[in-house]
């Protein structure tokens, strides 16, 4: 009978709890296409039924599956392994800057907490008797809001940026950018709360525009803009309001 | 520091911009202290400017003169990405604020040899 | 670390010394043009009052720039905060505020 040599894969696991972890390895058979998801699925199925680790429908579409992938955070449903391999080798680890649970799950309430400090929410004036405000999708605000709308909270640019590991007070990337479509939003009737909370001690003023968090994203959004964008509107405030006191 | 393997052009200008940043703030007392002796000692002052003819304290002065003109070009392009409505020039302008500081750095220290 | 205030602090200064590095390297360039000597340093800034505003203003653009600079690099990189970081950030922007001062002092003075 004739012998076929299957390939394996040397993957690295980190694992553990919040309080110490370390690389365990593991043999995975290679396949012709294949996803990080696909491995990391094998593992748990095939070789440790203890492997904790989250996904959901991977497809690309929620962002459950957001790993560190060689020390860069992916989704990893759509991280080929023939794109990240080193010779056979491949390294995963729970996603940076946020504290873990187990294994490759991480706890992402203080990426929610820092998404509702930043205000980035409305603050309507009118009633359901007031005709329905028209918004002009053309219009220089709501093509600014649009581009930072579809984030998914998928926390991978919370986990590229290395602010965010300096600096755990602040913000972040995806609550700054939600924070930014928000103000943008003519429909919000108080501006000024929004860029007051992002003027604090963990606000836009700490991002140092290294862009890592543009440079992840899955959805190819742009925080470094829109934190950019609150800058400018911050120091434009602080200096009307002096002039105006 | 954790230092993930990537290195966008961003990235990289973050890091030359806070490490040339550094470098100059504790490069400044000692600049500050060898001037003050102008009005002390200026006989050990001219006896340093003699001794800074060397070629290596030339080497040296022009790796400051270097790293003052990434830092000023670097905080130019901050400048200008926080508070000018500009969007995906900056690679370019990353790069361009490196060449513009070699070269301003280069002319000091052609003059200097 | 940086809030609103210390951001803007930052920033203008930065802004104020463009003019003045740019100022600064122009002279240097110029100036080691067939070496240096302290009677020659002395006898451009000397008694003047636009080197004494030029670089005074320098000083203390500087002073409060780099502290609040490596306030930053302290907290992100070296992980201070609270009393230390605030000890560290006054102490570096006085340093430097004192030691250019003299500095500035020494070669215009008359």
């Amino acid at each position: 009978m004739e012998q076929v040599e299957q390939k394996l894969l040397e993957v690295t696991i980190r694992r553990g709890g919040p309080d110490e972890s370390k690389d365990e390895v593991f043999r995975v058979p290679a396949q012709e296409n294949q996803t990080i998801l696909d491995v990391v699925s094998w593992i748990q199925q095939y070789s440790d039924p203890t492997l904790t680790y989250r996904f959901a429908c991977r497809v690309g579409m929620c962002g459950s599956c957001a790993m560190m992938v060689n020390g860069e955070p992916r989704w990893t449903c759509r991280t080929h392994v023939k794109k990240v391999l080193d010779g056979d080798k491949v390294h995963i680890a729970p996603l940076r800057n946020l504290p873990v649970i187990k294994d490759l799950a991480v706890d992402m309430d203080p990426f929610f907490d820092k998404w509702v400090a930043a205000e980035g929410k409305h603050h309507p004036t009118q009633t359901r008797n007031d005709p329905i405000q028209q918004i002009d999708p053309e219009s220089a605000e709501r093509s600014e809001a649009n581009a930072g709308i579809e984030c998914i909270n998928c926390s991978v640019c919370y986990a590229a940026c290395d602010t965010v590991a300096g600096s755990p007070d602040y913000l972040g990337p995806a609550a700054l950018q939600r924070a930014w479509t928000l103000f943008n939003d003519t429909k919000n009737e108080n501006q000024q709360a929004i860029l007051d909370a992002v003027s604090g001690t963990g606000g836009c003023h700490n991002c140092h525009s290294m862009g890592s968090c543009t440079h992840y994203c899955p959805n190819e959004l742009n925080p470094l803009a829109a934190i950019a964008g609150l800058k400018r509107e911050t120091a434009s405030s602080f200096f009307k309001r002096r002039k105006n006191a | 520091m954790k230092r993930p393997p990537r290195s966008h052009p961003l990235w990289l200008a973050f890091v030359v911009h806070r490490l040339s940043g550094v470098a100059l703030a504790l490069f400044l007392p000692a600049h500050f202290w060898v001037l003050s002796m102008a009005l002390t000692q200026p006989e050990r002052l001219d006896g340093f400017l003699q001794f800074a003819e060397n070629p290596m304290v030339k080497l040296a002065e022009f790796g400051l003169v270097f790293l003052l003109s990434v830092h000023i070009f670097g905080g130019l392009r901050l400048l200008a990405l926080e508070f000018l409505p500009w969007s995906n020039r900056q690679k370019t302008l990353a790069a361009g604020a490196v060449c513009l500081s070699l070269f301003v750095s280069g002319t000091f220290f052609l003059q200097a040899i | 670390m940086l809030d609103l205030r210390l951001y803007l602090a930052q920033r203008i200064s930065a802004m104020v010394m463009v003019p003045l590095v740019l100022g600064h390297i122009a002279v240097m360039i110029y100036a080691i043009q067939g070496g240096l000597s302290t009677a020659e340093i002395l006898s451009r800034t000397q008694g003047s009052v636009f080197w004494f505003l030029f670089y005074g203003i320098f000083v203390i653009a500087v002073s409060i720039h780099a502290a609040i600079g490596l306030r930053v690099v302290a907290h992100e990189w070296f992980r201070m905060s609270g009393f230390w970081l605030h000890a560290l950030t006054w102490s570096v922007c006085l340093v430097l505020l004192f030691m250019g001062a003299r500095a500035v002092s020494a070669v215009t003075m008359l």
